[in-house]
């Protein structure tokens, strides 16, 4: 039993969140399930590296950020069955954009707060 | 329109075969991808508390920071009620392939009683903190804390609210068409939500602690 | 705790004048108004044919009636402005700094949000799905939301004017000055309230016209057989999408400073006044290019039109316009360059700004060469044209003017930077605006509008534009900042009493344009557009009936190359026959909704309890909204059948109006 009715079969794109990959109930699952089991493992490392001397000092955040954009691809790739496939490609340009949005405000903020508190606010500027 | 017309090319841009020749997506297509949309234009929103907490986060205004306040238990069952919940309605979804209304039912009331046990943990956090004098009122770090994980346990709240709705509709109506449209909106709300969440505890908590 | 919370007697300002009779007086016409259509047994048609309506084209020409109801609120203030100016110098005016202040702000909070906003979104609303060759926009409710949401917006509005106050804190409601120890009252509430219930009500439908555009196309139509306005549609709607959540986020933080006791730009307890600057700011840039860009696609659409030519270099201009979309989220910064980033900062942000007024160069040779060789018509619309390209090339160096760090460290604040934004939005935006409506008016109401009024509306409007905008210019050079109340330097009176006349030819423009509705809608009999395409047009709008059957087209068009219609009408010409007879099937359309105006009931009701510390009343609104929704979501039937014959019948009459356009013989019909 399929999730694509036969009118979406015949286009090339899949709506965002529908596993056109699987069409079987077992496949469906297992694809939840790996997603729960490396989102799990992600996780707990993300924890421990915190909570245990695991890497060197200043590697943390770095690691950590890796770490969230891993299991950030685990969500997108196992739960909302967001792939690289060519039926795909609308919803990863779609997500690209929002992405590159995100970065500019996220990034452009606080490179110019940054630069702002340096030079305007007092002893309480982030350094 | 004769068949063998030369399409009208005034640009010679030259196009060998016809470009989206069945016209408008299919319903399905067309509503999640709608939503996809916005959902993305949430994120955006997010960033923009991201942002402002990344801003004040040394804003302490001499009283307590993350180090001093985040209890990582806690968050660490924040962050596997979420999962196990976003796992949850992957199942749910998987029982709108199947035509299950019970398994459906019951994957749904696990999504609900997994969400609502993260948010009763949340409040707990919050009304601590608030108790310990540690309010939004107390600093600007405080206040962009409470409002960026205030903002995503709203969005919680709301998605529960959603969800129950969601759960009455389809055991009144049935797998209808678009039910089963606006379900699948409503998991692709509910893992964005966890994907928001994955960003919130390691920026916040998990960066927080390390001071 | 009162049952009315903030709310008392004293909110109605019974010892100022000026708005109480303002507020009786519209509060007459309105009446009026209301009368008239009950006397004529009108309201069940209204109600049911447009209140209620999910039809892209009837929302579409109601925003575009919400703006130039709010454009006569908007250019009110200007002459009150204008006129204090230049009256207050070495004396006080005769409006007091109190009312100065709000009328300032109601001046720019309601250009931008209630005129210039809802004119773009109408006509984008109006025009896309006929461009596209589709029945309706992707979420047709959601549209009816979309635009009741807005209407609540500009309610809550001009609502300030007579219960309460307006914020005096200019348009964007700068902190320390909008927090609560500086704004006690309930001004700035207003304004928060009414632009995130409007604003929500934008974000929707970017999202709807996003969806529409990328995802339902006629067959045939890939996206370089897109038609410019759609393209820029498309730009524009992407933007909203991306930037209307920073508005509301940055909002959000505000009213949480201000109802929550939060720290977020106090100036106690760590909170950062230039984080707001930041954030609204990176929506508001974005903002500005959301306005333009449709209003650049109608003039290509114009242009090209009465040209009688393709539009020149399509591809270059598809680029063009997606590289503004993504380089209008990099150069937010130009503007707060005084605020101190220092030089790295406003170095990298000066040349993101240069760099963008690139491919709108782009854009500007493409019309004219698309002008160049053409047989050019003087329509009123292609009048407006022209002076757009006038107009906004020098709106537009002046901007490249202040993108010069240290020069916008003399001009920034000043009349200069006044005058720029003017000249843009004035020359662009609204020229934009009111070419677009005269050019797609008889396709929403089956009549031309009356030229010679419309062209002494545009003659009165461009010069009255320089006489009241190029002395900020120069007064901006001689160091007048904005928003003064009064002032005592002698050189600065000449050229305010100039601007004063300029504003008064506008409102002499604006006279025009009253006229021409009026005279048009009286002598409507006598020009009618029978044929549908009036214009002799080039997009897939133009094959369609004046106005168009709410199903649009019988049958989804076979899009076989660029510049769809012409396509078709160029073949029709030469083998003298239209196309074959399609064959008619059944029509599913939406059916109408009470969702969107109940909604924006609540949504008001909300706004103004929170507005005024109602607290039962934000718990009552907020029950009725999602009470709305459920009922919406809870319906069984969301479409009805338009029979065969019905569609039949409707567009053989299409046919053969067609077939007299072109002077086809009785038996081209098959």
């Amino acid at each position: 039993m399929s999730e694509r009715p036969d009118e979406e079969m015949a286009r090339d794109e899949t709506a965002p969140g529908v596993d056109s990959e699987r069409d079987s109930i077992v496949g469906g699952v297992r694809s939840y399930a790996i997603g729960l089991v490396a989102a799990a493992i992600l996780t707990a490392a993300s924890f421990a590296l915190v909570q245990f001397d695991i890497v060197w000092g200043p590697a943390v955040p770095a690691a950590l950020v890796a770490l969230a954009i891993g299991q950030m691809g685990v969500h997108l790739v196992f739960f909302l069955h967001i792939t690289t496939g060519p039926d795909n490609s609308n919803n990863v340009l779609a997500l690209l954009f929002g992405v590159l949005i995100v970065a500019l405000v996220l990034l452009g903020s606080i490179w110019i707060m940054g630069h702002l508190n340096h030079n305007l606010m007092g002893p309480m500027a982030t350094p | 329109m004769s068949q063998t017309a030369k399409a009208h090319d005034p640009n010679k841009l030259g196009r060998a075969a016809e470009p989206n020749p069945d016209g408008p997506a299919p319903k399905r297509i067309v509503v999640s991808y709608g939503f996809w949309i916005f959902l993305l234009s949430d994120f955006i929103l997010f960033a923009c508390f991201f942002a402002a907490y990344a801003v004040l986060v040394d804003a302490t205004a001499g009283g307590p920071s993350g180090k001093d306040l985040f209890e990582l238990k806690l968050v660490e069952a924040e962050t596997v009620l979420l999962l196990l919940s976003s796992f949850a309605c992957g199942l749910a979804g998987v029982g709108t392939m199947a035509r299950n209304m019970r398994w459906f039912q019951i994957a749904m009331a696990a999504t609900a009683l997994l969400g609502a046990a993260f948010l009763v943990l949340e409040a707990y956090e919050f009304l601590h903190l608030i108790g310990e004098g540690a309010g939004p009122g107390r600093s600007a770090f405080l206040s962009a804390f409470f409002a960026l994980v205030g903002c995503h346990g709203l969005h919680v709240t709301l998605g529960l609210l959603w969800l129950t709705t969601m759960m009455a509709q389809a055991w009144a109506k049935g797998f209808r068409e678009d039910i089963l449209r606006r379900i699948l909106c409503f998991s692709l709300f509910w893992h964005a939500l966890d994907i928001i969440w994955v960003a919130l505890f390691t920026m916040v908590y998990l960066m927080g602690v390390r001071g | 705790m009162s049952l009315t919370g903030k709310l008392g007697w004293d909110s109605i300002p019974f010892h100022e004048p000026l708005p109480l009779v303002s507020a009786g007086v519209i509060g007459a016409v309105l009446l009026g108004v209301f009368i008239w259509v009950w006397r004529r047994g009108a309201l069940p048609y209204l109600w049911s044919e447009w209140i209620t309506s999910v039809d892209h084209k009837r929302i579409g020409v109601m925003y575009c009636l919400l703006a130039g109801v709010m454009l006569l609120r908007g250019f009110s203030d200007a002459l009150l402005m204008r006129s204090q100016q230049a009256i207050a110098y070495g004396n006080e005016g005769y409006l007091p700094p109190d009312h100065y202040d709000q009328i300032f702000s109601a001046h720019g909070t309601i250009m931008i949000f209630f005129v210039a906003m809802p004119f773009m979104i109408g006509l984008m609303n109006f025009v896309v799905p006929l461009q596209l060759g589709v029945r309706d926009v992707a979420f047709p409710t959601l549209n009816s939301v979309s635009f009741w949401l807005t209407c609540s917006g500009a309610l809550l509005i001009n609502m300030s004017l007579v219960i309460g106050e307006f914020a005096k804190t200019g348009w964007l409601v700068y902190p320390p000055l909008s927090e609560l120890r500086f704004s006690p009252g309930v001004g700035v509430d207003y304004y928060l309230w009414a632009l995130q219930i409007s604003g929500m009500g934008t974000l929707l439908s970017g999202v709807n016209l996003v969806t529409t555009i990328l995802k339902m196309r006629a067959p045939g139509m890939g996206y370089s057989r897109m038609p410019m306005f759609t393209w820029t549609s498309l730009a524009s709607n992407l933007l909203i999408v991306a930037a209307f959540p920073v508005l509301t986020a940055c909002l959000g933080m505000l009213i949480l400073d201000r109802y929550l006791g939060f720290h977020f730009f106090t100036p106690e307890a760590g909170g950062n006044q230039m984080m707001f600057v930041n954030l609204i700011w990176a929506w508001g840039h974005p903002e500005v290019y959301i306005l333009i860009l449709p209003a650049f696609g109608v003039f290509s659409e114009i242009i090209s039109t009465f040209s009688s030519k393709p539009l020149f270099g399509y591809r270059s201009m598809v680029i063009a316009t997606m590289v503004i979309c993504i380089l209008s989220f990099m150069v937010w910064l130009h503007h707060f360059f005084t605020m101190g980033a220092g030089a790295d900062v406003n170095g990298f942000f000066g040349i993101t700004t240069m760099i963008i007024a690139v491919p709108t160069g782009v854009k500007v040779f493409n019309w004219l060469f698309t002008m160049y060789g053409g047989r050019i018509r003087y329509t009123s619309m292609m009048l407006w044209s022209i002076g757009f390209i006038v107009t906004f090339v020098i709106g537009g160096m002046t901007g490249v003017m202040l993108a010069v760090p240290p020069a916008d460290f003399v001009l920034h604040n000043s009349l200069f930077l006044v005058a720029h934004f003017h000249n843009v939005i004035i020359g662009g935006v609204l020229f934009g605006a009111f070419a677009g409506f005269t050019f797609w008016f008889p396709k929403m109401f089956g009549f031309t509008l009356d030229e010679r009024w419309g062209k002494r509306a545009f003659w009165l409007w461009i010069s009255g534009f320089y006489v009241a905008f190029m002395p900020l210019y120069v007064l901006g050079l001689m160091g007048m900042t904005r928003r003064m109340q009064h002032y005592d330097v002698p050189g600065w009176h000449p050229w305010l009493l100039v601007a004063g006349v300029g504003a008064l030819l506008i409102l002499g423009g604006i006279a025009c344009q009253v006229m021409m509705l009026y005279v048009s809608i009286k002598t409507r009999e006598t020009r009618i557009d029978e044929s549908g395409d009036p214009w002799d047009g080039r997009t897939l709008e133009w094959i369609t009936s004046s106005p168009p059957p709410a199903f649009n087209f019988a049958v989804l068009p076979d899009v076989k190359g660029e510049e769809a219609y012409w396509g078709i009408k160029s073949k029709a010409r030469e083998n003298r026959r239209l196309s074959d007879r399609p064959d008619y099937e059944p029509i599913k359309m939406p059916r109408n909704s009470p969702t969107g105006i109940v909604s924006a009931f609540f949504a008001t009701a909300m706004g103004f309890a929170l507005i005024w510390h109602i607290w039962w009343l934000v718990i009552l609104g907020f029950f009725g909204a999602w009470g709305t929704f459920i009922v919406f979501a809870w319906r069984d039937k969301a479409e009805y059948e338009i029979p065969v014959d019905e569609v039949e019948r409707l567009d053989q009459a299409r046919r053969r109006s067609k077939a007299t356009l072109l002077d086809l013989p009785e038996e081209a019909l098959s």
